[in-house]
């Protein structure tokens, strides 16, 4: 592993966030490295939403240091902030669409500060989203009431897709979908992490979705990242906790049924 | 990688015949309207070539461009290469040239003459639904009234008390000031007006006949259809969207009895409560501005009011404070009970219920105004 080779395109030093006396996380660092899939996972309660909105600027932490794309998202002024939004994009748990608008509408939203970008191109721009998400062609004209869950995940995800970030965030992006639909979503982001070049930090308790498409893992656990690394080096950590997760039924579950393709 | 910043440019040459493209630093959707206008352009002219070389970083909008532009190449039998392309480049575009979204031919066809007269047609019988429906509601909540009078043991005695709490006690503060203002601005600009004939002392008897008759009553049905409707509505509606009714109906729990009695029952209990606290602040907010503006003292007021208005204004207003609360309380039941599944239609439902019992209020009160001239009382 030549780590320090690698460009760093997210770095959290000494984050720590509390709720009134819940301390949630206590000095976590975290480094996500450029091009690679991070899932970050953890039990209930240990803050990985937390985490996510942290590094997003929507919760503002105690103390710490967070560092996106060479911007400190804490200190950044204004335009400093608007510009690094443009370079990522975040995918919320039940996609978050804007009930008013359909998905096509909803698509078009981040581009419409584009300035000199066609209305048409952008209508063509916001389609070729749908279709790159696996979105039936039609499912542009329909409102997000009128998706079922896990379209409503896919035009959530093209929208975080609709200005082509660098980093991609994903809140729990297989949850409440039937196994099936949970297995296309996990191709999907691998396929679109590979195709587009991304960045992808993700927050999961799927551990089909740490098999199928996580580079790395990262254990939250005791307020901090406990550990990270490749799933064969979760397979070897003896926390409690960890040791839990990686050898309980489901995860041997998980494991027996995906052949180690993952050296791609 | 600051070079993904540099900005885009697009160089066009011709060159043996062709035209060349040559793209250079970052393409993002800034630039992807003069990309796609030079691509149409060089497509136009002829066999093209693009050169991707100098390219830092391509999106997924300038690959869709180049895959748009080379398939209408290919239609028209032209050449269209493509060099330079790195291997970030090449998997984007393989992936694009996959996704390229299928126009679609079916369109919503235009709205015809009979098609509208079929959506009138529609939203009338709707209508028509819906009031049969509320009427449904109302011989529910009677229904359940009965069998808990039959069984004393299966009403919900706590359930009401906390809706009487909430529809009636929370209520009087905002009931009692509304009618309070109400007397004063009657006062005031009725004494205005009298003053012009030398009839100031009339000014009693406007105030109590209209606060009486008409005003406490209905202002305080406005409002209570404000807050209680939309309340009602609120409740039994996110306890539908979050399928706490359906749970009730699997354990065998009578939703009218457990959830539209109670609350029903509070608003015929309180709404005369209510009226009768709008009426006395309204007639005490109408006495004071008497006293400051036109020196009608209290004792005058008292006498007057006494002895020239009789019972049966009183009593007119009251009668209408149990339809008032059934329109309210079925209006707000009903709504909740058709919300859906998504927290928009929630939204949607309360506000219409606040609507709904509102107008129905006032044409109720409309229709007494006219059935009592009618009788003569």
């Amino acid at each position: 592993m030549t780590e320090t080779e690698k460009e760093i395109v997210i770095r959290i030093r000494g984050l720590h966030n509390q709720f009134g006396h819940h301390v949630v996380h206590q000095d976590l660092d975290l480094d996500v490295y450029r091009g690679e899939v991070l899932g970050v996972v953890g039990g209930s309660g240990t803050g990985k939403s937390v985490l996510l909105r942290s590094i997003c600027g929507l919760q503002t932490p105690k103390a710490g240091e967070i560092d996106v794309l060479g911007t400190n998202v804490l200190t950044a002024s204004d335009d400093e902030r608007s510009r690094l939004e443009r370079r990522w994009g975040v995918m919320f748990q039940d996609g978050a669409l804007f009930s008013s608008l359909n998905t096509r509408e909803n698509i078009e939203v981040p581009m419409r500060d584009i300035v000199g970008l066609d209305p048409i191109l952008r209508a063509q721009m916001a389609d070729l989203k749908i279709a790159l998400t696996g979105l039936p062609y039609l499912a542009g004209d329909k409102f997000p009431s009128e998706l079922s869950g896990g379209m409503r995940k896919r035009a959530g995800l093209a929208r975080a897709l609709a200005l082509d970030p660098e980093i991609l965030f994903l809140d729990e992006p297989t949850a409440g979908l039937d196994p099936i639909g949970a297995a296309e979503f996990d191709i999907l982001i691998r396929q679109l992490s590979k195709s587009m070049g991304l960045t992808v930090f993700l927050v999961t308790h799927d551990l089909d979705t740490l098999h199928a498409t996580c580079d790395r893992i990262a254990v939250l656990a005791e307020k901090k990242v406990l550990v990270t690394g490749t799933m064969k080096q979760m397979l070897d950590v003896e926390h409690p906790w960890v040791f839990e997760y990686f050898h309980g039924p489901r995860a041997r579950a998980a494991m027996d049924a995906i052949p180690a393709k993952k050296a791609d | 990688m600051t070079d993904t910043l540099l900005p885009a440019r697009i160089e066009t040459s011709q060159d043996e015949g062709a035209t060349r493209l040559a793209l250079h630093g970052a393409f993002s959707l800034v630039i992807l309207t003069p990309l796609v206008r030079d691509l149409t352009r060089a497509v136009a002219s002829g066999a093209v070539t693009i050169d991707l070389t100098a390219v830092s970083r391509l999106d997924s909008s300038a690959a869709w461009a180049i895959c748009i532009a080379e398939k209408d190449a290919i239609s028209n039998g032209q050449s269209f290469q493509i060099t330079g392309l790195s291997e970030e480049s090449k998997t984007l575009l393989g992936a694009i040239k996959k996704a390229l979204p299928q126009p679609d031919t079916a369109h919503p066809k235009p709205l015809r003459l009979s098609d509208r007269l079929e959506n009138v047609g529609r939203t009338i019988a709707a209508s028509g639904q819906f009031l049969l429906e509320l009427l449904g509601y109302l011989g529910l909540f009677i229904d359940r009234m009965f069998r808990s009078i039959r069984h004393p043991s299966t009403f919900r005695f706590t359930a009401l008390v906390h809706h009487c709490t909430e529809v009636g006690v929370k209520a009087v503060p905002i009931v009692a000031l509304m009618s309070f203002l109400i007397g004063v601005v009657l006062a005031f600009q009725g004494s205005t007006q009298l003053r012009q004939f030398g009839a100031e002392v009339y000014v009693v008897d406007l105030i109590a006949i209209s606060v009486l008759r008409e005003l406490g009553i209905l202002l305080t049905a406005i409002i209570v259809a404000g807050r209680t409707a939309s309340a009602f509505t609120a409740a039994i509606g996110s306890m539908k969207m979050r399928e706490e009714i359906d749970a009730m109906r699997t354990l065998g729990i009578d939703v009218a009895g457990a959830l539209f009695v109670p609350r029903i029952l509070a608003l015929l209990l309180m709404l005369p409560i209510l009226g009768l606290i709008a009426n006395i602040s309204g007639l005490v907010g109408g006495g004071l501005m008497s006293w400051i503006d036109l020196g009608i003292s209290p004792g005058m007021f008292q006498t007057r009011l006494i002895e020239n208005t009789g019972i049966w204004h009183l009593l007119i207003g009251m009668i209408k404070a149990p339809f008032f609360a059934l329109i309210i309380g079925i209006v707000g039941c009903h709504a909740g009970m058709q919300v859906g599944s998504n927290a928009e239609s929630l939204g949607q439902k309360t506000s219409a219920s606040v609507v709904t019992a509102i107008f129905a209020v006032i044409v109720t009160d409309a229709i007494f105004s006219i059935f009592f001239a009618q009788v003569g009382v």
